[in-house]
C-alpha cells in the first residue's frame, strides 16, 4: 500500500493506466476507421466486441477501472498538489519554462471527461440498455446506422472534435512523458519520442476525420 | 612579551603524530555518550569535525549563521585540493608537500602542524571518495589530477571549478547521517554571540536564533570554533557576504590569542569592482594566468581613451602595451605567485595605467593563446595556418574547451565577451592565514576551547599554496581535532552535564542582551554598512598589498575613530526580537573594527615583508620583498587587554628542524 | 536606470503579508539584483521603513542561499544563474519587476523575501549520504575505479546547490528535481549502490512528509534550475524507487 500512496507510486500510476487507456484508443480508433472504408467490416467487429464475453465481461471492466482510475487519481493529485503552495504568486510566468499542454492537463482532462459523459449517453447507456436491460434481440446490423445516426448533428460532431482536439493536447503531453514517469529516459525514450508526439497528433485527428467523414458523406 | 608553548611533541619530525596520537589519553565509548561538544561553522573543517566527533559518540551541536549548513563559504572554492598520492608517479610525497607548505608559506608556519598536514593528506582523498564525493577521473575510471601554483608535482585533486562545493557536500552528507541518528544536534540561523567560560574552561555558548532573535544558553564540555577567516573586514572580497570573524573575535576577547592578524592573501585574478554598489567580488581561477598575458597600455592618453570608451583594447598596437610582468620577472613572467603578481597590478594602477572606469583594472589577454591554439589545431588538421579568421575560430575552441565556465561567468557579470576583448581583473582580498593562535593540539589559549580550518593560524604561514585551504579544513576536522580533544575532554567525564543557570551563563546573556538594545535604541544616521565600507576602504588602502608605517599609523588612527563614531552614530532598524539581518551585521561589523586595528597593529609590529604581508620599508632595491628571518621568525600572538590598542604580543618561535630557510626569488 | 519594485513583505510567518511598491532610481544596469536590493534597503531605512530581509551570502552562484521569485520567475529571467548573478541589464529603464518569496507549503516564510528551506535538509538526513565511518583507514581512494561516464553523471547531479528554485517555479511545488539529483549521485557510484534501496525509499518518504506537491512532468524546474540539473535525474530516481518497492 505505501507504493501506491507515495508521490512517485501515483505518479507511476498515472502512467501506466494512461498507457493503458492509449492500448485501448489505438484498438478504439482501428474499429472506427474500418467504418469509413466497410459497413460490413465495422458491424461484424462492433458485433463482436459487443457480445463477446471475453471482451464485456473481463476486458470491459478492466477498460472501466482504467478510465475512472486514472480520472479519480488526476482529480486527487490536482488536489494535493493545489495543496501544496497555499498561497500563489502575483506574477507567475509558467509559459517560461513549461509548454502550456504540461501544464494544464487537468483542463484538458476534465474536457475530456465531460465528452466521455457524453460519449456514453449516446453509444455506452443505450448499448448496455439495448443489450442487458431491455434484451433486445441481437441485431449484428445496427452499429453502422446508429453511428451514423448521431454524426447527423452538426453541435455534436463539433464538440465530438473540439473534445478529440483536447485529448490531442493531453496526449501530446502524457503519452511521452509517461516513459519518464516509469523512469525510462534514455536514448531508447528519447528516440520514442517524435512517435508519441505523432501519435497524439494523428490519433486524435483521426478520431475527427472519422466523424467529418460521416457528417459531410450523409449529406 | 612571553614566549607561548605551542606542545609540540618531541621526537623526529615524521614520527611526531604518530607518536602523540598513541600516547595521549583516550575516552571510552561509554564516556563519550556523557560529553557534549559545540561546534560553531559548518564550513569544511566545521561539519567535518561535527561528523566525526559524532561518530566517535560524542553529543555535538552544531551552529550556523546560514539557512542551512551547506551554505558555508567552503563552498565557493573552485581549484582544488592538495594530497600527497603520488597517483601520477611523479615524484610526490609527504616531504615533498610538507615542503612545499613551509616554502610557500614564506617560512612562517609551524613546521610540525604542516607535516601532520601532509601526513593526513592521503586520508583525506580516501575519506572523500568512499563518501561519494565525485572527483574528476580519467577514461580508466581511476581519479585524475592537475598541477597548481607553480608547484613541481600534480597532486590537486578537483571537480571541475566546483571541489569547494562537493567537498562540502560530502561533510554536509556525514554531518546529515548523525543528524539523523540525533547524534548532532543542529542549529541553523544561529549565530554565536559570546563564548562562556567557568572555572577558566570554555564550557558554553550563548547563541542568538536569528529567526526569533531569541537568546539561548548552550552547555557543552568543549567548544570548537570553525567559522572561517576575516577577509570581510576589507568589506570587499571574494568571501560570502555573512562571512564575518566574531566568533573568533568573541573568544578572542575572552583570553585566546589572535596570531598573525596581518596575514592575508590577495589574489591577482578576480573580476574588477564596477562601481560603488559593489557588494562582493568574484574570484577567477588562477589557472587562466597559464595561458592569459598581463598587460596596461603604455601611453596615459590611450588609458583615457579607454576610460572614456572612445578606444578598445584590440585596437592598441603591440609596441603600446606594457607586458609589465614579462618585463620585470623574465623568467616567471605572468606566472609568478599570487602576491607578486597582485602587487605588480597594484604598482601600475597607482600609476594611473588602470583600465577600467574606477582606474582598477588590468587585462588578462587570450589573444595570443588563441592565435597559438588555432595555429597548432589547424596544423593537425592540416588546414591553413595563414588563415586568421579560422585559426581564430579553432583556438577559441580550444580556449572554451578549457575554461568554458569561467568566460561565461565574466561575461555574465561583466557583459563584454572575454573571447574578443580581453578580460579585465584586479586583485581582491582572499583568504586569512592568520587567526585564533592554536597549540599543536588545535587548543587555543583557553582550556577547552578549539579552533580549526581557516579560523586558526597554524599551517599557511604567510601566504597559502593554492588548493591546500580545503586540505587544511579537512585535515582539522576529520582527522586532527576528533583525536587531540579526547586528551582534553579525558578529564572531564566525571564533570555531568554543564549547568546553563550557572552565574557566568546568566552574566553572558546579559551583557549581550543589552548590547543589542544598545545597537536598536542608538538611532544613529548612518547604515551599518555605511561603516563597513569605510572601514573596507581603510583597511585596502593602508592595510592593503603594501603597507608603510606612516600608513598604517594613520590607519590605526582612522580605525579608531571610526569605532567610535560607529558607536554614537550607527542607525539600526527593527527591534532584537525579530528576524534583523540588520542588526546581526551591526555585531558583525563591531567585531570586525576592532580586528581591524589590531591589524593594522600587527602589520606595523612585523616591519618585515614576508609573503602576502609587504611593508615598502623592507624591499630589495628591485622592489621585491624582503624577508628579515634573524628577528621575525616567529608567530605574533596577541592578547586581548580591554581594547586593541593594549594587546600584548606574545611570541611563538618557528624552529624549523627538517627544513633549511630560504629566499623566494622569481626573476 | 528607473524601476518601480512591487515587493512582498510580510514581518514573520504569522502575520498576513502583501505586496508594497517602491519607485526606485539611478540604478546602473552593471548591477547585479541582490546590489539592487541592497540599494533599496540603503533608501528604506532613510525613510524610516523596515528594509526587506532576503537570504544571500555568497554572491557568486554556488552556496544556494539566494532565492526570490523575479517576475514570475526563479532567479529572474536570466538562465542558468542564480538571484545574485542576475545583472539589472536584463531588465528595462522604467520596467515593473514583481519580487516574491519562493512559495510553497513546504517552504515558510520567515520574513519578506526569506524562506525556511529546512524541509530539504530534512530530506537529506533521512538518507543524503553513504554511511561510512571518518576512520582514516577506508580503502585507498583508487581501489575502485569508476566509469568516466558515470563519474561525469554523477558530479553534474551533485553540482544541485539546494536553492529550492525547482521548488519554486514547478506549479506543483515538487522536490522531485533536488531529491533525485542526491539519489542519482550515490546511485550511480559503487559506493553509493550498498544503500541505494534504502535511501531512495526513506528520501522519497520524507520528501512526500513535508508536502512538496507531485511531479506532473512539466520540466519547468530543468529549465529555471541555476545549474541545469536534469530531468534523467527524476527518471532515475522513479526507477530506483520502484526497484526498490519491487524488492520489497
Amino acid at each position: 500500500m505505501t507504493l501506491i500512496a507515495s508521490s512517485i507510486g501515483r505518479k507511476v500510476a498515472m502512467a501506466l493506466s494512461g498507457l493503458f487507456l492509449i492500448v485501448f484508443l489505438t484498438q478504439h480508433f482501428t474499429i472506427n476507421l474500418t467504418s469509413v472504408f466497410s459497413k460490413t467490416v465495422f458491424n461484424e467487429i462492433s458485433h463482436f466486441m459487443g457480445n463477446n464475453p471475453l471482451v464485456q465481461f473481463v476486458l470491459q471492466p478492466i477498460l472501466i477501472f482504467g478510465v475512472l482510475f486514472h480520472f479519480l487519481m488526476g482529480f486527487i493529485l490536482e488536489i494535493q498538489n493545489s495543496k501544496s503552495r497555499t498561497i500563489n504568486y502575483a506574477s507567475y510566468k509558467g509559459s517560461a519554462n513549461a509548454p502550456w499542454t504540461s501544464r494544464n492537463m487537468i483542463l484538458s482532462g476534465i474536457v475530456i471527461l465531460s465528452f466521455l459523459g457524453l460519449h456514453f449517453y449516446d453509444f455506452w447507456f443505450p448499448e448496455m440498455n439495448y443489450k442487458y436491460v431491455e434484451v433486445l434481440p441481437l441485431n449484428s446490423e445496427r452499429y453502422f446506422e446508429e453511428m451514423i445516426h448521431k454524426f447527423q448533428n452538426p453541435i455534436r460532431v463539433g464538440i465530438y472534435s473540439l473534445s478529440f482536439l483536447f485529448l490531442a493536447l493531453h496526449l501530446y503531453h502524457g503519452f511521452a512523458s509517461s516513459f519518464q514517469s516509469v523512469g525510462v529516459n534514455n536514448k531508447y525514450s528519447k528516440a520514442f519520442k517524435p512517435f508519441a508526439v505523432a501519435f497524439s497528433v494523428i490519433v486524435p485527428l483521426g478520431f475527427v476525420f472519422i466523424a467529418l467523414f460521416h457528417y459531410f458523406i450523409a449529406f | 612579551m612571553t614566549r607561548l608553548d605551542s606542545k609540540i611533541p618531541k621526537g623526529k619530525l615524521s614520527d611526531k603524530w604518530t607518536n602523540h596520537k598513541a600516547h595521549i589519553n583516550l575516552v571510552s565509548p561509554a564516556n563519550k555518550r556523557l560529553l557534549d561538544v559545540i561546534v560553531v561553522g559548518t564550513g569544511l573543517a566545521g561539519a567535518s569535525a561535527a561528523a566525526t566527533l559524532a561518530e566517535l559518540g560524542y553529543n555535538v551541536k552544531a551552529f550556523c549563521f546560514q539557512d542551512s549548513p551547506r551554505r558555508a563559504h567552503s563552498i565557493a572554492a573552485q581549484g582544488g585540493i592538495n594530497a600527497a598520492k603520488n597517483y601520477q608517479g611523479d615524484g610526490d610525497s609527504t616531504y615533498r608537500l610538507f615542503y612545499d607548505t613551509i616554502k610557500g608559506g614564506d617560512y612562517r608556519s609551524r613546521e610540525s602542524n604542516v607535516h601532520r598536514l601532509s601526513e593526513v593528506s592521503t586520508n583525506i582523498i580516501d575519506q572523500c571518495v568512499a563518501q561519494g564525493v565525485p572527483f574528476a577521473r580519467d577514461y580508466g575510471g581511476l581519479l585524475d589530477n592537475r598541477s597548481f601554483g607553480g608547484v613541481l608535482v600534480s597532486r590537486t585533486f578537483y571537480a571541475k571549478g566546483q571541489t569547494g562545493q562537493q567537498l562540502l557536500l560530502g561533510a554536509y552528507s556525514a554531518m546529515n547521517r548523525q543528524i539523523g541518528r540525533g547524534k548532532i544536534k543542529m542549529y541553523n540561523r544561529h549565530e554565536m554571540m559570546d563564548l562562556v567560560l567557568v572555572d577558566g574552561k570554555a564550557r558554553g555558548i550563548i547563541a542568538r536564533n536569528l529567526v526569533n532573535g531569541k537568546l539561548e544558553r548552550h552547555g557543552a564540555h568543549a567548544v570548537v570554533i570553525a567559522s572561517g577567516g576575516y577577509g570581510n573586514v576589507f568589506f570587499l572580497s571574494t568571501n560570502a557576504m555573512g562571512s564575518n570573524v566574531s566568533a573568533g573575535w568573541k573568544i578572542h576577547k575572552k583570553g585566546a590569542h589572535f596570531a598573525n592578524p596581518c596575514f592575508t592573501q590577495i589574489h591577482p585574478t578576480c573580476i574588477p569592482v564596477s562601481g560603488d554598489h559593489q557588494s562582493k567580488l568574484t574570484l577567477m581561477s588562477e589557472s587562466l594566468r597559464n595561458d592569459g598575458r598581463i598587460w596596461v597600455p603604455k601611453k596615459l592618453n590611450d588609458v583615457k581613451a579607454i576610460r572614456e570608451g572612445k578606444l578598445m583594447p584590440t585596437e592598441i598596437f603591440e609596441q603600446d602595451r606594457d607586458y609589465y610582468l614579462e618585463r620585470r620577472y623574465p623568467a616567471f613572467g605572468n606566472l609568478v605567485p599570487r602576491d607578486v603578481a597582485s602587487r605588480a597590478a597594484k604598482e601600475r594602477c597607482d600609476a594611473g595605467y588602470g583600465v577600467n572606469k574606477t582606474g582598477e583594472a588590468v587585462y588578462l589577454d587570450f589573444a595570443a593563446a588563441i592565435t597559438r591554439y588555432g595555429k597548432e589545431k589547424a596544423h593537425v588538421k592540416g588546414l591553413d595556418e595563414n588563415d586568421s579568421i579560422l585559426v581564430k575560430k579553432l583556438g577559441q575552441e580550444v580556449v572554451r574547451s578549457k575554461y568554458g565556465n569561467l568566460f561565461q561567468m565574466y561575461e555574465k557579470i561583466v557583459d563584454q565577451n572575454p573571447y574578443e576583448i580581453p578580460m579585465m581583473i584586479y586583485p581582491a582580498v582572499h583568504y586569512t592565514m592568520g587567526g585564533v593562535w592554536v597549540d599543536y593540539n588545535l587548543m587555543t589559549s583557553i582550556p577547552g576551547c578549539y579552533a580549526i580550518g581557516e579560523a586558526n593560524f597554524s599551517d599557511h604561514g604567510a601566504n597559502r599554496l593554492g588548493a591546500s585551504a580545503l586540505m587544511q579544513g579537512l585535515a582539522d576536522g576529520y582527522f586532527v581535532l576528533p583525536y587531540t580533544i579526547g586528551d582534553y575532554l579525558a578529564d572531564d567525564i566525571r564533570t555531568g552535564k554543564i549547568d546553563t543557570d550557572l552565574p557566568e551563563f546568566q552574566n553572558a546573556e546579559v551583557s549581550i542582551k543589552s548590547q543589542l538594545e544598545a545597537f536598536i535604541n542608538n538611532k544613529g544616521t548612518n547604515s551599518v554598512d555605511y561603516y563597513h565600507r569605510k572601514l573596507g576602504k581603510i583597511m585596502w588602502d593602508k592595510c592593503g598589498m603594501s603597507r608603510s608605517e606612516k600608513g598604517l599609523k594613520q590607519a590605526i588612527t582612522e580605525i579608531k575613530a571610526l569605532r567610535e563614531d560607529f558607536y554614537e552614530n550607527v542607525n539600526v532598524p527593527g527591534t532584537t526580537s525579530e528576524f534583523n539581518e540588520q542588526l546581526a551585521k551591526a555585531g558583525r561589523v563591531a567585531d570586525f573594527l576592532e580586528l581591524g586595528e589590531l591589524f593594522a597593529k600587527d602589520a606595523l609590529e612585523r616591519t618585515e615583508s614576508c609573503g602576502g604581508h609587504f611593508r615598502e620599508e623592507s624591499q630589495t632595491p628591485e622592489g621585491e620583498a624582503l624577508r628579515d628571518d634573524k628577528n621575525f621568525t616567529f608567530v605574533s600572538a596577541w592578547e586581548h587587554h580591554g581594547e586593541p590598542s593594549k594587546a600584548k604580543l606574545h611570541k611563538e618561535d618557528l624552529k624549523y628542524e627538517e627544513i633549511e630557510v630560504k629566499t623566494r626569488s622569481y626573476k | 536606470m528607473n524601476l518601480i519594485l512591487k515587493v512582498w513583505r510580510q514581518p514573520n510567518s504569522e502575520t498576513k503579508g502583501k505586496i508594497e511598491t517602491y519607485p526606485i532610481s539611478n540604478i546602473s544596469p552593471d548591477m547585479s539584483f541582490l546590489e539592487m536590493m541592497d540599494v533599496l534597503n540603503e533608501q528604506l531605512m532613510t525613510q524610516q521603513i523596515d528594509p526587506i530581509a532576503f537570504d544571500h551570502d555568497c554572491r557568486e552562484g554556488i552556496c544556494g542561499m539566494c532565492s526570490m521569485f523575479i517576475n514570475g520567475e526563479a532567479h529572474g529571467p536570466d538562465r542558468l544563474v542564480t538571484t545574485c548573478q542576475l545583472h539589472m541589464r536584463k531588465f528595462k529603464d522604467g520596467e515593473t519587476i514583481v519580487i516574491e518569496p519562493f512559495r510553497a507549503k513546504a517552504f515558510p516564510v520567515i520574513k519578506d523575501l526569506t524562506v525556511d528551506r529546512s524541509a530539504f535538509d530534512r530530506v537529506q538526513h533521512a538518507g543524503g549520504f553513504i554511511s561510512v565511518n571518518t576512520s582514516g583507514n577506508t580503502q585507498d581512494a583508487n581501489s575502485i575505479p569508476i566509469d568516466k561516464h558515470d563519474a561525469d553523471n554523477a558530479f553534474d547531479a551533485a553540482t544541485c546547490i539546494g536553492c529550492g528554485a525547482c521548488v519554486a517555479t514547478c506549479k506543483n511545488a515538487s522536490a522531485m528535481l533536488f531529491v533525485s539529483a542526491k539519489v542519482s549521485q550515490y546511485a550511480l557510484l559503487p559506493q553509493g549502490k550498498i544503500e541505494a534501496s534504502d535511501r531512495v525509499m526513506n528520501m522519497v518518504k520524507q520528501m512526500d512528509e513535508e508536502g512538496f506537491g507531485n511531479c506532473t512532468n512539466t520540466g519547468a524546474c530543468e529549465v529555471e534550475c541555476p545549474k541545469g540539473i536534469s530531468l534523467e535525474n527524476i527518471a532515475r530516481m522513479n526507477r530506483e524507487y520502484l526497484f526498490s518497492n519491487l524488492k520489497g
